[in-house]
C-alpha cells in the first residue's frame, strides 16, 4: 500500500537553515545538507526546502545547495520560494531537485502551472496554498499569508489540478504556529474535490494530530518544522505511533 | 566500469548521477551512439510525458539504437515504459523490448501515485539482497501490466508491473536513486549484473 508521507520542512536563507534547529550530533545546525541528512536517516519520506532569501545573491546560494543536496541525500526533495518562471524551475530541477513548489506567481499568473507541467510533467508540480478561514470561508493569502485575496481555497486547488498540478501543499493560517492540529475539515474536502495527491501543513504540535491529519483529514502528507527540527517528535517515534493507529507508513 | 546515463533531455539525471557517485562510479551522460555502445552498462531514464520524450529520443536516432544494446540496461520510470510495446500516455507507441503495455490508473486512487510503496515476488538478480515488501519511491501516473517479464510487483488499486526484466533489459517504475539505503542496493545490484547472452 501506499504510506502516508511524513515531511519536515527547513527554511533556507542565503544558503543556510533559519530559525533554530535542536539536533545533537551535528557539527553545523545551519548546513541545510547536514540537516538533510540527518531527517534522511531518521526515516523523513520527503523534504521541503522553502527559500525565504530577500536578495538575488541570496537566492543563487540556493542552486548550490540544491546540488549539494541532490548530491548527498538518497530521498526526493522539493524546493520552493520566490519562483516564478519556467527558467528557474528549470534550473533548479537540473540541480537536482525532485519537485518545486509555486504559490503567488501561480495566483498572479496561473498558466505558470499549465507551463511548468507541460515541460517538466504533473509530478514535479507543487502548488502551494496560504488560506485562511474568515467568516466560515477560506481564502487564499498571498506572499506568506500576508496580503488576502477573494479567491475561494478549493475552486483554486480545483483550478490548478486541472492546469497541471501534480500536489497541493495547503498551510491553514488559522493553524499555522498554533500547535493545535491540522485544519482537518478543510484538508478533508479539498481530499474529496480533488484527485491528486494533499500534504497538510500547518498546526501540528503532538503524535495524535497527525494521525488524526491522515484519518479524519485524508490527507497524503503531512509537513511541519519545528516539531521536527526542536526534536519535541522524533520521526522514528512518530512513525511506530502511526504504524500503531493503522496508518500505513514507512518503517 | 564505464556506465553511461543516456541523456535525451528527459529528466533528473542529475539524481542518478549522483546515486551511482555515491557507490563510487563516475557516470558519463551521453547521447553519443558510439559511447553508448561502448559502455559495459547503460541507464535509459526519464522524466516527463511519453509522447515528447519518444520524440527526443527519435530526433537523436535513439530509438533505433537502445533496443540493439547488448549489454544490461536500466530502464528507470518513464525509461523502462519507453521499453514497452504501448503507452496510453499521448498514444506513444514504445521501443517494444518489454512485451506488455503500459495504461492510466484509473481514477478510483489519486493520480499520481506519489510515494513510497512496497515491491513483492521479487525474481532476479537486480533484487539480490532486498527483501519481499521493501518499500520504493514512486511517482508516477501511468503503470505497466503484467506480463512474463514481471519481476517486481506492487499494489496502487491495480496489481501491476513495477519492474520488468527481457534478456539483458531491466526496467524499474521507482526512482531507485530516491528510495533511500534499499534504492541505493539496487542500482549496486545493476553495476554488478553480468551480460547473459
Amino acid at each position: 500500500m501506499l504510506t502516508k508521507r511524513i515531511i519536515p520542512c527547513l527554511d533556507i536563507k542565503n544558503g543556510r537553515t533559519v530559525k533554530g534547529v535542536n539536533f545533537v550530533d551535528l557539527r553545523d545546525a545551519g548546513d541545510p545538507v547536514e540537516l538533510a541528512k540527518q531527517y534522511a536517516e531518521q526515516g523523513a519520506d520527503e523534504l521541503v526546502f522553502l527559500d525565504i532569501s530577500a536578495t538575488l545573491e541570496g537566492r543563487g546560494t540556493t542552486l548550490d545547495m540544491v546540488l549539494r543536496v541532490a548530491e548527498q541525500v538518497n530521498i526526493p526533495f522539493t524546493v520552493g520560494g520566490g519562483i516564478s518562471s519556467v527558467e528557474h524551475v528549470d534550473a533548479l530541477l537540473q540541480c537536482g531537485a525532485d519537485k518545486v513548489s509555486i504559490n503567488s506567481s501561480a495566483v498572479k499568473r496561473p498558466d505558470l502551472v499549465n507551463e511548468l507541467s507541460n515541460k517538466f510533467g504533473s509530478q514535479c508540480v507543487v502548488v502551494a496554498i496560504d488560506a485562511k478561514q474568515v467568516e466560515g470561508q477560506w481564502k487564499v493569502h498571498l506572499a506568506g499569508g500576508s496580503i488576502p485575496t477573494d479567491i475561494d481555497l478549493f475552486e483554486w486547488a480545483k483550478e490548478v489540478e486541472n492546469r497541471g498540478a501534480g500536489e497541493i501543499l495547503f498551510t491553514s493560517m488559522n493553524h499555522d504556529g498554533t500547535k493545535n492540529g491540522f485544519a482537518n475539515e478543510a484538508l478533508a474536502k479539498l481530499s474529496e474535490t480533488l484527485n491528486i495527491p494533499i500534504i497538510a501543513s500547518g498546526g501540528a504540535g503532538n503524535v495524535q494530530h497527525f494521525v488524526d491529519t491522515f484519518t479524519d483529514g485524508k490527507s497524503d502528507a503531512a509537513l511541519a518544522a519545528s516539531v521536527f527540527h526542536f526534536g519535541e517528535i522524533p520521526i522514528p517515534e512518530l512513525k511506530i505511533e502511526l504504524k500503531k493507529n493503522n496508518i500505513e507508513v514507512r518503517l | 566500469m564505464k556506465l553511461v546515463i543516456i541523456n535525451y533531455g528527459a529528466g533528473n539525471i542529475k539524481s542518478i548521477q549522483f546515486a551511482f557517485k555515491r557507490l563510487g562510479v563516475d557516470a558519463v551522460l551521453s547521447n553519443n551512439p558510439e559511447e553508448i555502445l561502448a559502455a559495459d552498462k547503460v541507464v535509459f531514464p526519464g522524466v516527463g510525458e511519453a509522447s515528447s520524450a519518444m520524440q527526443m529520443l527519435k530526433e537523436s536516432g535513439l530509438d533505433t539504437l537502445i533496443p540493439t544494446l547488448k549489454q544490461p540496461v536500466l530502464g528507470i520510470c518513464l525509461g523502462m515504459q519507453l521499453l514497452c510495446k504501448h503507452s496510453e500516455e499521448g498514444d506513444t507507441e514504445g521501443l517494444g523490448v518489454f512485451q506488455t503495455n503500459v495504461k492510466r490508473f484509473s481514477n478510483d486512487v489519486k493520480v499520481p501515485q506519489m510515494g513510497w510503496n512496497v515491491i513483492k515476488d521479487l525474481k532476479s538478480d537486480l533484487f539480490k539482497g532486498i527483501k519481499e515488501n521493501e518499500y520504493m519511491y514512486l511517482v508516477h501516473s501511468y503503470y505497466a501490466e503484467h506480463c512474463n517479464e514481471t519481476i517486481a510487483k506492487t499494489d496502487y488499486g491495480i496489481n501491476y508491473a513495477s519492474a520488468l526484466q527481457h534478456n539483458n533489459f531491466y526496467g524499474v517504475q521507482f526512482h531507485p536513486e530516491k528510495s533511500g539505503i534499499q534504492g541505493q542496493k539496487i542500482l549496486e545490484n545493476f553495476l554488478k549484473l553480468e551480460v547473459k547472452s
